[in-house]
Parts: C-alpha cells; sequence; structure tokens
C-alpha cells in the first residue's frame, strides 16, 4: 500500500522521477513546469535523488543535454511548457530519431501572441508529429503513475521512443490532490534497471550515432518509427494492467478510457483534466452521455475510438487547441479513423478559460443538433 | 547502410566507405616533373587528401579529395592544374 499525500501535480510528476531513480536530469524553469525542476534539484541537493542535474541556459540546451546523456546509457528526464517546448523542437526530432527513451513532462500551456501562461494544448500539439509518444493526464495521480508507466514504455525494446507526459498547466500542475505514492522500492522493481538496447556512448566499444542517412536511407529509419509507434499500441496496454496487477490503478486500457460509453446516446471525446468535469456532468446532470478520454494522442488508438462511437446518435470532440485555417487535431485524427461516423467539432478552454459544466452541456447540445461537422465550434467565445 | 533501430552504426571507421571524391567539380592535377616538393599543398589540404609516397612524390587521393583548389593556389611553382572533370 501507498501513502496518500496532498500535492500540487508538479509535485506528483517530480516524485515520480525521483521513484525511477533517473541518472540525469536538465531542465529550463517555465511557467507553469517550474516547481518540477525545483523540487527534483532540492532532491538531488539533499541527496533523496542520487542524480546528475545539469544547470542549463535554455530548453534548447536541455532537451539536447538529455540527449547526450541518454546516449550514454542512463536513465534522463526533462520537462517544460509552452514557449520552451517551441524551443525544443528541433531536438524533439533528433530524440525520437536516435530511438532515445527519454521522458519528458509538460505542464500544457499556451503559446503566445498574446503572452498567455495559462492552460491549452497548443504547446503539445505543435509537437504532433515529432514522433514522440503523447499521454495526456486527467488528475495528479494519473501524473504520478504515467510518469513511471512511460519509462517502462520508452525503453521497452519495441518501442524505444521518447515519451511525453502531458498534464494541464494550473488546472493540474498547480492544484492539490490526494495522491497516492507508492514505496519507492516498489516502483523500482517495476521499472526496472535501465539497460540500454541499441546504443551506448562506450569508448571501449566505439559506435556512430546520428550519422548521415541521405535519400538511400532515410525512409527506411521514418518508417521504421511508425512501426515503433504501432508497436506503443500493444505496449502502452501490457504495461498499464501490469501496473494495475502490482498498484491497483489503472486508465482503462492505458490508450482510452471509456466512461459511461455503452449506456450512452452521445459520445464526448475529449483529453486532460476536462475530463473530469465531463464525468461529473455525467453523473450529475446526463445520464445518456458517454465520454472517451483520450490519454494516447501518439500513438492514437483510432481503431478503438471508431469501434465505440459508431452506431451512437451523436459524437462530440473538445479540443483545446486549434489547426487555425482548418480542423482542430483531435477532431482530425477522429475522422481520419472514423470517416463514416458523423463527429462535431468544439473548441474550447484555450488560454485557460475555463470549461464549465454549462459549456459541457452546451457542447452536447451542438452534438445533439449536428452542428461542427465541418467548421468548429467555439466554446463560450465573445467574437 | 544497415537499418539499425536509430541509425545506429557499430562498426567504427565506416564513413571511409563513402567516397567523398564523388562531389569534386574540378580535378587537381599535380606535375610531378615541375614540383619542387615544398610540401605546401600537403600542409594546406583541409581533407588530408595529399600524401608523401617515398617513391612517386607527393599523391593526390581522388577518393576523397573534393576538388576545392587550395593546393593549386598554394603552389610556389604552379604545378598543381584545375581540370574540369568531363574532360
Amino acid at each position: 500500500m501507498g501513502e496518500v499525500h496532498v500535492v500540487n501535480g508538479n509535485y506528483s510528476a517530480a516524485e515520480a522521477v525521483k521513484a525511477v531513480d533517473v541518472d540525469v536530469i536538465a531542465a529550463y524553469p517555465i511557467t507553469p513546469q517550474t516547481p518540477v525542476v525545483e523540487y527534483l534539484s532540492e532532491f538531488v541537493a539533499n541527496g533523496e535523488l542520487d542524480a546528475e542535474f545539469i544547470h542549463v541556459e535554455s530548453e534548447h540546451s536541455a532537451i539536447s543535454a538529455v540527449v547526450g546523456a541518454s546516449a550514454t546509457g542512463v536513465r534522463v528526464f526533462t520537462a517544460t511548457a509552452s514557449q520552451g517546448l517551441a524551443l525544443m523542437h528541433e531536438v524533439l526530432f533528433i530524440a525520437s530519431g536516435m530511438r532515445l527513451p527519454i521522458v519528458m513532462t509538460v505542464a500544457n500551456r499556451a503559446l503566445s501572441a498574446p503572452i498567455n501562461i495559462w492552460c491549452d494544448h497548443s504547446d503539445t500539439m505543435a509537437q504532433r508529429d515529432t514522433s514522440w509518444i503523447q499521454l495526456y493526464c486527467e488528475s495528479n495521480q494519473e501524473i504520478y503513475d504515467t510518469v513511471i508507466q512511460a519509462y517502462r514504455i520508452a525503453e521497452n525494446e519495441d518501442v524505444l521512443l521518447p515519451v511525453m507526459v502531458c498534464y494541464d498547466g494550473f488546472t493540474l500542475s498547480h492544484t492539490l490532490e490526494p495522491v497516492e505514492f507508492e514505496p519507492e522500492d516498489e516502483i523500482r522493481e517495476f521499472v526496472g534497471e535501465f539497460e540500454p538496447i541499441h546504443c551506448k556512448l562506450d569508448p571501449e566499444e566505439p559506435m556512430t550515432l546520428g550519422p548521415v542517412g541521405g535519400p538511400d536511407s532515410y525512409m527506411e529509419f521514418k518508417k521504421m518509427q511508425h512501426e515503433a509507434m504501432k508497436e506503443a499500441l500493444k505496449v502502452i496496454p501490457e504495461v498499464n494492467s501490469e501496473f494495475e496487477k502490482r498498484f491497483g490503478r489503472s486508465y482503462g486500457d492505458g490508450l482510452i478510457e471509456p466512461y459511461n460509453v455503452d449506456d450512452a446516446d452521445v459520445v464526448i471525446i475529449a483529453m486532460g483534466s476536462v475530463c473530469g468535469t465531463i464525468k461529473h456532468v455525467i453523473d450529475e446532470h446526463r445520464s445518456d452521455v458517454g465520454l472517451i478520454k483520450v490519454k494516447a494522442f501518439r500513438p492514437f488508438p483510432g481503431d478503438d475510438i471508431r469501434r465505440l462511437i459508431e452506431g451512437k446518435d451523436a459524437v462530440v470532440t473538445i479540443d483545446r487547441a486549434h489547426s487555425y485555417g482548418s480542423m482542430p487535431p483531435l477532431w482530425t485524427d477522429v475522422k481520419a479513423h472514423a470517416p463514416d461516423v458523423e463527429v462535431s467539432s468544439t473548441i474550447a478552454g484555450l488560454g485557460g478559460r475555463d470549461i464549465r459544466v454549462e459549456d459541457i452541456l452546451e457542447v452536447i447540445e451542438v452534438a445533439e443538433k449536428g452542428e461542427g461537422t465541418d467548421e468548429p465550434v467555439w466554446i463560450n467565445v465573445n467574437v | 547502410m544497415k537499418y539499425t533501430v536509430g541509425a545506429v552504426i557499430k562498426e567504427p571507421g565506416s564513413t571511409r566507405r563513402n567516397k567523398t571524391g564523388s562531389w569534386r567539380i574540378f580535378r587537381p592535377v599535380l606535375d610531378h616533373e615541375a614540383c619542387v616538393h615544398c610540401g605546401r599543398c600537403y600542409m594546406y589540404c583541409p581533407d588530408g587528401c595529399i600524401s608523401l609516397d617515398p617513391e612517386k612524390g607527393y599523391v593526390i587521393d581522388y577518393d576523397y579529395c573534393k576538388g576545392c583548389g587550395i593546393c593549386a593556389k598554394v603552389c610556389p611553382v604552379d604545378a598543381i592544374e584545375m581540370v574540369l572533370e568531363e574532360d
């Protein structure tokens, strides 16, 4: 049995990083992620965590440092948000192309301009195509559990891809919730010692990492990354169920978490902390509505979602990001896998605007009226 | 190239198999009669493609020479001529 502590989401992430016993941390502070870096530097300074903490001058350096450290065959961690994640952008492709099992948490935050430090998913959605696994969390407990599972997923021989654990800035990062922390020895046993599989920088056994891959080979390596993502669709549920057996907690099958979907006429598809609000609406106001919480956005469990929404009266997505001039990302992925299902699109909660109960009720109304199928409906917006 | 996970190359020195001399447009041709063996071309070559052969004198490794022309420029007796590859 674990011990329940009342902590914010950033602490939850830091505690998980400590529990899996990472070797190298390089991170640069940015709101709303800053406390993660502060907590971890405290753990290292007071001897609770035996790791190298590399102080860097930017997020570009932070991710570069963990790429280098990971290549030496050790377990690494970094964290960021918003502009910081954008600054990491080019190196994210290098991390995944080199197949390094890096784990990074992102406290989701909007991007400038206008300047905004509050939550939406624009930052991680903009990194959708970097070949990082993306897992989204609904609660602080889920952050702790997901960071631990992320190492098992990233380090799996058939996957070997970096993982981004995403959680809503402020809504989770700075809000206190009871979280059960498991004994560290049990977490370490669950995660296991990190053994480098495909590469390790070692002067005794020299090898080349990050070489040129010209027109004769580049495509092959990229296709292999896609295959690894498809393997992750199998590995994520395995890790989720193993975690459940050991610690008694799970999140659907680890890819999606359906809530009241079987009995529902209307299904909402959403990600992150808003799923808690949607569950409340279902429990208190609309028992005829169901929710599919998308936990894994990359790889995208599109076929599972299609099977659940086929035959429903109405289906609607809530995106906390947009692809300007087209349709928003969650809707687009759902439609790509379920082209024959009518799916309404809504955009809500950009730049930290609260998504309230009445907003969810409006989302349901949009779905029931069949609106938003070719143009997103903006919820609670004044223009 | 082997399709390894992460494009890792475990055999050191394999880059030698990539004959970068194919990038060349102008080829340096050394006139051994005119050469005074000063060694400037050897010292200035940025890619280490010129070496001293005890029999033949200075020789150019066309597998990796990219034809930059520095050797021809620094030769004090104009013993190196840059010749268009097609000719």
